[in-house]
C-alpha cells in the first residue's frame, strides 16, 4: 500500500487535473452568461425604466419663495412691510485659509470663543460648498465695517433676506399679527406643495387670517444637481407669484389714539364704522412688539410676554371676557318693548334694591337711596338697577335670552381676525349642560343689569352697539378691505357679509332706546353727561361698571381700600351722530372704576379724533 | 533551454521569445496591459478628471508590474519551498493585525509598520493557494482524506482570522482559492457535493455569527428599495448607473449617475457601473471577455504546466482572479450582496493591484520557467 503514496503516476495525475481545470473554465463560462444575461436584463429590458430614474436624479427642484404681501392702513399707511435683514455667510470651499480668515473675523467681530467653537465644529461637519451663518441680524454699521474689510476675506458674504417688519411696533400687535417660523402645527393647515422655500407663515391676526392672499405662489427652479446637491446648473425657471397686497379699514390714527387714550389701563377700544362694519381702531393693552417674534423671539423675552401678569399676549379685544354690566341694558329695554312687556312710559319703583316676591335677598341699585319712579329713558339714563332687575325678571330668561341672540351676544361676529371669543350669553340649556345646575330666578334678576354669567368680548360690545345704531342692520365687522395684485393699482374689495335687518314688530322702538341713550350723554342727569358738550351732534351711548368680584349683602364697595387689580371694570358703548351714526365706540377698561367716569371720555375722544374735532375741553 | 529555440529559428527574432527570456509571459502582459490602460481610461472619467488620481495610480500600476517582473523570475520550487515560510509570517502578522491592528471604516485591517501599512490578508491571497498546493502536490493526487482535512484546516485558519476583522469579502475570496486547488486536486464529486450541502445548511449558523453591518448587507441585498437612501442606495444608484447605460451607453466622460456623484464608491468599489453607464452592453461585454481571456490563458497554463503543484497554483491564480471580477460584478449588478470587493486590475487602489499582479508573475514564472522537452 504504501508503494502507492510514494510513486507518483503522473499521466493519471495529469488527467485528473486537467478534467478539472476544463471543469473550471466551463463553470467560469457559465458565470460570464449569467452576469450577461443580468446585464443585458438591466441594460435592454429595464432600459426605459432604469433611464427614467437616471433623468429624474439629476433634476432637482429648488422653490423660490414669493415675496409675502405688503399690509397698509385705510388712508395707505404701511403697517406690514418686508425689510431686508443681512448675516453674514461663510463658504468654507471658497475661504483659502479657513482658520486665519476666522480668526481675523472673529477679531472684527468680536465674537465669543465659544461662539466660533461652534462654527468651526459646523464647518467641519458640512460639505464645504454649504454655506453657514457667521452671525445674524447684522447692524448697518456692521454691515459696513465688514464692506470695508471685504477683501480681507473670501468666501465671506453678506447676504440679504426679506423678513417681516412692523414699522408700527406694539400698535397693531394684535390686529395684524405677526408672522413666524412655520411649526409643526403650521404644517398640518398648509399646502406644504406651495410653501417651499418659504420660512414664515402668518401666525396670528390679519397675517393669519389672510395667510393665503399674502402668501402668494411659489416659483420653481429647475436645476442639474449632484447626489450632495450642488447646483450644477439651471435648466427652467418658473418665478414665485408674490402675494397680495392687503389694504385694511383701520386707521392709524384712531388706532394710535385709541392707544394713547388706554395709556397704561389694561383694557381694549373697539371703533367701527357701523353702516359697512369697517373696523376703524382695535386696541388691546397692554401690547407688545411684533418684530422679535419674525425671526424668532428669546425664549427669555417670550417667557416675559407669556408670564406677565397683564398677559399682553392676550387679545382683549377678541378674547376678553368681560361681564358687560350696564352697557347691556338698552338691549334688555328693546327687549322689553319689543316683546310687549313695558312701553316707553311703564314705570318701577326703584327704592334702592330689589326683591323678587317671597324672598328677602336684596338686590341692590347702585344709588343706595333709590331713583324713585323711574321710566325707561330714565332707567337707561342714570342706569337704573332695579328697572331692569325688575324687567329682566318679567321677561324671563328664555325671553332675554332669545332677543339677545338677535344681537349676537354669545355668538362670534365673525370678524376676519381668527381665535374670536363667543362670550357668553346665559340660558337655562346652557346652564344645565355645561353645569348639570337648574336656572335660578335670581340668575334672571343680574341678567338683567348684564352681570351674573353674561360675559362679553369688546367686538362683541361694539357689534351689537352697530345693530342698534343701524337699527337693526347686522353686518359683520371686517379689518381688510380690498386687496391687490402685486405690481398692480387696482384694488380689488373683499367679500362682506351682511345679513338682513333684525325684524322688529315696531321701529320706533330703536329711536326709543337711541333717545335714552342720548339721554345719557345729553340729559341732564345722564350718567355720561360730562362728554356730551361742545359737540355738532348728538351722542348715543351707555356706560357700564362691570364687578370684578360680587360685594356681600350691607356691604358697602369702597374703591379705596381695594387694590386696583379688584376695582371695577369701566364700560362705555355709544355711536355717532346718534340719528346718522359714523361711528360705533366700545370701550372697556380693566378695574377703571366706573363707566361715565373712565370709559366715556375715553369714547368721547375717539369721537373728536374721527370727526377731526381739536381737543380743547 | 532557451538556446533549444534559438537553434530552432535562428534567422527570427520573435518578441514573444525574446520576453519569454526574462520570463514574461507575451499573451498574458499584453492583455493585463491592455486592461489596465481601460481601467485608467475609466479611472480617469470616474474620479472627475483628476489628473492627481492618475498619477497615484500610475505610479501603483509601476510598482505592482515591476513586482510582477521580479516574480516571474523566481522558479516555481523555490515558490514551494517559501510556501510555509509566507504561510507562517501571514498568519502571526493576522494575529498582530487583530492585537494592534489600525481601523480603518470599522474595520482592522491595516498594520501600521511606521514607513507604511500593510495588510496581510494581500499576502495570504497568495500564501494560501501556494501552501495547499504545494502540501497536496506532495502525494500523489487525489488527496486521502486525512490530507485533505489538514488542506482545510490550513485554508480555514487564516479565512476566519480575517473574517474576524472584519473583511468577509477577502476572507471568502482567500478561502475560495484554497478550496479551488482541493477542487482542481481531484477529491471526488461525492465529497464536493457533500461538502456543498453542509455549506448550504450551515448558511443559518453563519447568520448568528455576523456583525450587524454584514447582515445589513444581507438584507439589502434581498431588499435594497426597503432602504433607498440608508444601505440599499448604493445598490439602487449602481443599478440605475447600469440599466440607464443602455447598449452602447453615454459615452466616455458623459455618465451622469457618476458624474453628478450619484453612484457612491465609483472609483473603487462601483467603478464596473460607471462602465456599464458610460460603454453600454457592449463595453462590458467586452471587459467580461477579456478577464474571460487572461483567466483562459492562465488555465491554459495551468494545462501546460508540469508539475503537479505548478497546475494546480496556476490553475487556482486564474480562477480566483475570475471570482474576484464576477464578485464584483455580481455585486454591482445586484446579484450578491455587497461585500467590498474591487474590480481587478481597475478599480483605484494599491494593495489590491500589486496581489493580482504578483499573481499573474507566478503565472509566469510557472510557464517560463518550463522544461523544454524534446519535441
Amino acid at each position: 500500500m504504501s508503494t502507492q503514496f510514494t510513486l507518483k503516476d503522473h499521466h493519471r495525475e495529469y488527467r485528473l487535473v486537467n478534467d478539472r481545470l476544463i471543469f473550471a473554465g466551463l463553470f467560469a463560462l457559465l458565470l460570464f452568461i449569467i452576469v450577461m444575461v443580468r446585464l443585458a436584463v438591466l441594460q435592454i429590458i429595464e432600459f426605459e425604466h432604469f433611464n427614467s430614474l437616471s433623468t429624474k436624479n439629476r433634476v432637482d427642484i429648488v422653490p423660490l419663495s414669493p415675496q409675502r404681501g405688503l399690509i397698509y392702513d385705510r388712508n395707505g399707511i404701511i403697517l406690514a412691510e418686508n425689510i431686508p435683514v443681512f448675516s453674514l455667510e461663510l463658504t468654507p470651499e471658497n475661504m483659502g485659509d479657513v482658520a486665519s480668515t476666522l480668526d481675523e473675523l472673529a477679531l472684527l467681530f468680536d465674537m465669543s470663543d465659544e461662539k466660533m467653537a461652534d462654527i468651526k465644529k459646523q464647518i467641519k461637519r458640512q460639505r464645504a460648498f454649504r454655506e453657514i451663518t457667521f452671525r445674524q441680524r447684522l447692524t448697518e454699521k456692521e454691515v459696513a465695517l465688514f464692506s470695508v474689510n471685504r477683501h480681507k476675506f473670501p468666501g465671506v458674504e453678506v447676504k440679504g433676506r426679506l423678513v417681516r417688519h412692523y414699522p408700527q411696533g406694539a400698535l397693531f400687535a394684535h390686529t395684524i399679527g405677526y408672522t413666524g417660523r412655520i411649526n409643526e402645527r403650521d404644517q398640518k393647515r398648509i399646502d406644504a406643495k406651495n410653501y417651499k422655500g418659504t420660512h414664515n407663515i402668518g401666525k396670528t391676526g390679519i397675517e393669519r387670517y389672510y395667510e393665503d392672499l399674502l402668501h402668494g405662489t411659489v416659483g420653481y427652479q429647475q436645476v442639474e444637481t449632484n447626489v450632495q446637491g450642488r447646483v450644477v446648473r439651471e435648466l427652467h425657471n418658473t418665478p414665485p407669484v408674490s402675494g397680495k397686497d392687503l389694504f385694511l379699514n383701520l386707521d392709524v390714527n384712531l388706532q394710535r389714539k385709541a392707544d394713547e387714550l388706554l395709556g397704561d389701563y389694561n383694557g381694549a377700544i373697539v371703533a367701527l364704522d357701523p353702516r359697512s362694519g369697517e373696523v376703524l381702531s382695535m386696541v388691546s393693552k397692554p401690547n407688545f412688539d411684533p418684530n422679535p417674534f419674525v425671526l424668532g423671539i428669546s425664549t427669555k423675552e417670550y417667557a416675559l410676554l407669556r408670564d406677565s401678569y397683564d398677559r399682553p399676549l392676550f387679545d382683549r379685544s377678541l378674547r376678553g371676557h368681560y361681564p358687560p354690566g350696564s352697557t347691556l341694558k338698552p338691549f334688555v329695554a328693546l327687549g322689553g318693548l319689543e316683546l310687549g312687556v313695558v312701553t316707553e312710559h311703564t314705570e318701577s319703583f326703584c327704592p334702592g334694591w330689589f326683591t323678587l316676591p317671597g324672598q328677602d335677598h336684596r338686590y341692590r341699585c347702585w344709588k343706595t337711596h333709590g331713583h324713585g319712579p323711574v321710566d325707561l329713558k330714565k332707567a337707561i339714563a342714570q342706569s337704573c338697577d332695579v328697572y331692569f332687575y325688575d324687567l329682566a325678571n318679567t321677561l324671563g330668561i328664555d325671553r332675554l335670552h332669545n332677543f339677545l341672540d338677535l344681537f349676537d351676544f354669545g355668538h362670534r361676529t365673525g370678524i376676519d381676525i381668527p381665535s374670536e371669543s363667543k362670550g357668553l350669553s346665559p340660558s337655562r340649556e346652557w346652564k344645565r349642560e355645561r353645569r348639570n345646575q337648574v336656572w335660578f330666578p335670581g340668575e334672571t334678576v343680574i341678567s338683567g343689569i348684564g352681570q351674573g354669567f353674561n360675559q362679553t368680548t369688546p367686538i362683541q360690545l361694539a357689534h351689537a352697539t352697530a345693530i342698534l345704531a343701524m337699527r337693526g342692520v347686522n353686518i359683520t365687522p371686517q379689518v381688510a378691505r380690498a386687496s391687490r395684485d402685486s405690481g398692480q393699482s387696482e384694488l380689488v374689495l373683499l367679500n362682506k357679509n351682511t345679513a338682513d335687518a333684525l325684524p322688529m314688530e315696531n321701529s320706533e322702538h330703536w329711536e326709543i332706546i337711541i333717545d335714552s341713550m342720548i339721554e345719557v350723554v345729553h340729559g341732564k342727569r345722564g350718567t355720561a353727561r360730562h362728554i356730551g358738550k361742545n359737540l355738532p351732534f348728538q351722542i348715543a351711548g351707555k356706560t357700564g361698571t362691570a364687578q370684578v368680584f360680587g360685594i356681600k349683602q350691607d356691604e358697602k364697595y369702597d374703591a379705596a381700600t381695594l387694590a386696583k387689580r379688584l376695582h371695577d371694570h369701566a364700560l362705555f358703548i355709544a355711536f355717532a351722530p346718534a340719528d346718522k351714526p359714523e361711528i360705533v365706540i366700545a370701550v372697556i377698561v380693566e378695574n377703571g372704576g366706573g363707566g361715565s367716569k373712565t370709559a366715556a371720555p375715553m369714547a368721547r375722544k375717539m369721537i373728536d379724533q374721527y370727526f377731526g374735532f381739536t381737543e380743547d375741553e | 533551454m532557451n538556446k533549444l529555440h534559438d537553434f530552432k529559428h535562428p534567422e527570427r527574432w520573435s518578441l514573444t521569445q525574446a520576453l519569454s527570456r526574462i520570463h514574461i509571459d507575451a499573451v498574458l502582459l499584453f492583455g493585463l496591459v491592455s486592461l489596465l490602460a481601460v481601467g485608467l481610461m475609466i479611472l480617469y472619467s470616474a474620479g472627475d478628471q483628476s489628473s492627481a488620481l492618475m498619477i497615484k495610480q500610475l505610479v501603483r500600476m509601476g510598482m505592482a508590474l515591476f513586482v510582477m517582473l521580479i516574480i516571474a523570475q523566481i522558479h516555481p520550487d523555490r515558490m514551494r519551498d517559501a510556501a510555509y515560510w509566507m504561510y507562517l509570517i501571514g498568519l502571526a502578522l493576522l494575529i498582530a493585525v487583530l492585537l494592534f491592528g489600525h481601523e480603518g471604516k470599522g474595520a482592522q485591517r491595516w498594520l501600521d509598520l511606521g514607513f507604511f501599512r500593510f495588510q496581510p490578508s494581500e499576502l495570504m491571497k497568495l500564501a494560501v493557494p501556494l501552501l495547499v498546493a504545494s502540501y497536496l502536490a506532495e502525494r500523489p493526487l487525489a488527496p486521502t482524506a486525512g490530507r485533505l482535512i489538514i488542506g482545510m484546516i490550513m485554508i480555514m485558519l487564516p479565512s476566519l482570522l480575517i473574517a474576524k476583522q472584519p473583511d468577509l469579502g477577502t476572507a471568502l475570496l482567500i478561502a475560495s482559492s484554497g478550496l479551488i486547488v482541493i477542487f482542481l486536486s481531484g477529491i471526488s464529486w461525492r465529497i464536493i457535493i457533500s461538502f456543498l450541502l453542509a455549506s448550504a445548511s450551515a448558511l443559518p449558523v453563519l447568520w448568528y455569527v455576523m456583525h450587524d453591518y454584514q447582515k445589513q448587507r444581507v438584507l439589502t441585498f434581498l431588499n435594497p428599495e426597503s432602504d433607498p437612501l440608508g444601505s440599499g442606495y448604493h445598490i439602487i444608484q449602481s443599478k440605475i448607473a447600469i440599466g440607464s447605460g443602455g447598449l452602447f451607453g453615454r459615452g466616455w466622460l458623459e455618465g451622469t449617475q457618476s458624474h453628478l456623484a450619484f453612484l457612491p464608491e465609483r472609483s473603487t468599489d462601483f467603478i464596473f457601473a460607471v462602465i456599464a453607464e458610460e460603454f453600454g452592453l457592449v463595453g462590458v461585454g467586452i471587459l467580461l471577455f477579456s478577464y474571460l481571456l487572461i483567466a483562459a490563458r492562465g488555465l491554459y497554463i495551468a494545462n501546460q504546466a508540469q508539475t503537479s503543484f505548478a497546475r494546480l497554483l496556476a490553475g487556482s491564480i486564474s480562477m480566483t482572479f475570475l471570482v474576484y471580477v464576477f464578485v464584483n460584478v455580481g455585486m454591482v449588478t445586484g446579484l450578491l450582496p455587497v461585500v467590498g470587493v474591487p474590480l481587478p486590475l481597475v478599480s483605484y487602489g494599491g494593495t489590491s493591484m500589486v496581489t493580482l499582479l504578483a499573481g499573474f508573475g507566478i503565472l509566469m514564472s510557472i510557464h517560463t520557467h518550463r522544461r523544454m522537452m524534446t519535441p
